[in-house]
């Protein structure tokens, strides 16, 4: 243990502190930005891995199952989120679609998956797996590109250009996608970091 | 949530226990320490590498600014094209019609989907250009006396640190109806290169926004209050 093990700095503004961790519920915040700095939740580990479990099977689930479908006359088409990605292809427009994919399908999936590999087993009680701080820190980056609630309010104004061309049938992933959004709200909600930090580096060292 | 007081670090050092002011903090830096953006733990200055996240240490980022314009420059230039181009083209029976932003928005407005088309302009057109505006006068007000209070223009950062992916709903939206509406000759919906365009411009200034280091804000002030 060093000098500087009860310290901790502001990330946004550098302010520096010497460390006195709240109790759950309560929440400690750099006095000088107000970013928050500590706030533990109960049970927060095993919460946040059922939340991600959850939004990994509706997340699987949603990508293969009907996800919209639209028909007018005698013509319909149907459309999965994956179309939905793939809708631009030829030329630059692969690009584009291979990046669609991934910030709606595969880097929300991939968060969740390394959520999972960080605090399964600690929450179960066993050793982090040794992986588990760069897995966390890759999740950490990942996070200003996991899109899937943008795409969601996307889907909603999309409807509403479509409502007038054509008659929209909603299929069940559609539903899914809208509650793995919310459960992705809920999930980010109850992570506070600097305490997952704490864990892996006291449990690693143990 | 009740709140919970950290106490200041230089309470026990210094024997007399001060408060945090916005102009006045003990930072990492000046106690020869530097902190780790990512998990917040503290380390001696020069170390290369944080030991419990692996990220790098930075004490202060002095090229950031550089990589801020650099993003924000490219994110600039490919918002251009963006709005000239069609972002859809929609096919029906007799017609071909290419839309841009603005033009879809209108055309939204005046088909009965006022609020809708305020979502469309908002997304795409207040939120880059504000985002525009606001990183470029943070990235200019570290460089010079500013009076606006740090804690205002760190929420600033923050908001548009935030709202800028919003952005990409456009991009979706076409995305959306481009693999929905493909009725064969009835109706068809195809994106139009400034999908493209606004996509990269977006993801270029995400980029220009996270470059920044919002450390600058307080350095600064601090200097300017002695």
């Amino acid at each position: 243990m060093t000098s500087t093990d009860d310290l901790i700095a502001c990330p946004r503004c550098d302010a520096l502190y010497r460390v006195r961790e709240p109790a759950t519920g309560q929440r400690a915040t750099c006095q000088r930005c107000h970013m928050v700095l500590i706030a533990p939740r109960r049970n927060a580990m095993f919460r946040i891995l059922a939340l991600s479990v959850t939004v990994l099977i509706l997340m699987v689930a949603a990508v293969f199952l009907p996800f919209l479908s639209i028909s007018v006359g005698g013509f319909s088409n149907r459309s999965s989120v994956l179309d939905a990605a793939l809708a631009f292809s030829g030329g630059p427009m692969t690009l584009l679609a291979l990046a669609v994919a991934a910030l709606i399908v595969m880097i929300p999936l991939t968060r969740v998956g390394l959520v999972i590999y960080v605090l399964g087993p600690p929450a179960l009680g066993y050793v982090p797996l040794r992986a588990a701080a760069s897995a966390f820190r890759l999740a950490e980056a990942l996070k200003p590109w996991s899109m899937a609630e943008i795409f969601v309010l996307g889907v909603a104004v999309a409807l509403v250009k479509v409502s007038d061309l054509a008659q929209v049938h909603y299929g069940p992933a559609f539903w899914m996608f809208a509650v793995l959004v919310v459960i992705l709200v809920f999930q980010d909600m109850l992570m506070c970091r600097w305490s997952i930090w704490k864990m892996l580096e006291e449990r690693r060292a143990g | 949530m009740p709140l919970v007081h950290l106490e200041d670090a230089r309470g026990k050092a210094g024997g007399v226990s001060s408060r945090v002011t916005e102009t006045e903090a003990l930072t990492a830096l000046d106690a020869q320490l530097v902190a780790c953006t990512r998990c917040a733990k503290v380390w001696p200055l020069g170390k290369a590498r944080c030991d419990r996240c692996g990220a790098p240490l930075e004490s202060r980022d002095l090229r950031s600014l550089q990589r801020v314009w650099a993003w924000w420059i490219v994110g600039v230039f490919t918002y251009i094209p963006a709005n000239l181009y069609p972002m859809l083209e929609t096919r029906t029976l007799f017609t071909t019609d290419k839309s841009t932003i603005v033009g879809g928005a209108i055309k939204l407005a005046t088909s009965g989907a006022p609020g809708v088309a305020i979502v469309v302009i908002v997304a795409s057109v207040l939120i880059p250009i504000g985002k525009f505006i606001a990183i470029a006068y943070l990235a200019i007000s570290v460089r010079r006396r500013s009076k606006t209070s740090g804690r205002l223009r760190q929420q600033m950062y923050e908001v548009v640190e935030y709202i800028g992916r919003w952005s990409m709903i456009d991009v979706f939206v076409v995305a959306i109806l481009s693999s929905l509406v493909q009725l064969k000759i009835a109706a068809s919906i195809s994106p139009g290169p400034a999908a493209i365009t606004f996509a990269l411009s977006v993801v270029f200034t995400m980029l220009s926004a996270q470059s920044f280091d919002s450390r600058m804000i307080w350095d600064r002030i601090e200097e300017d209050a002695k």
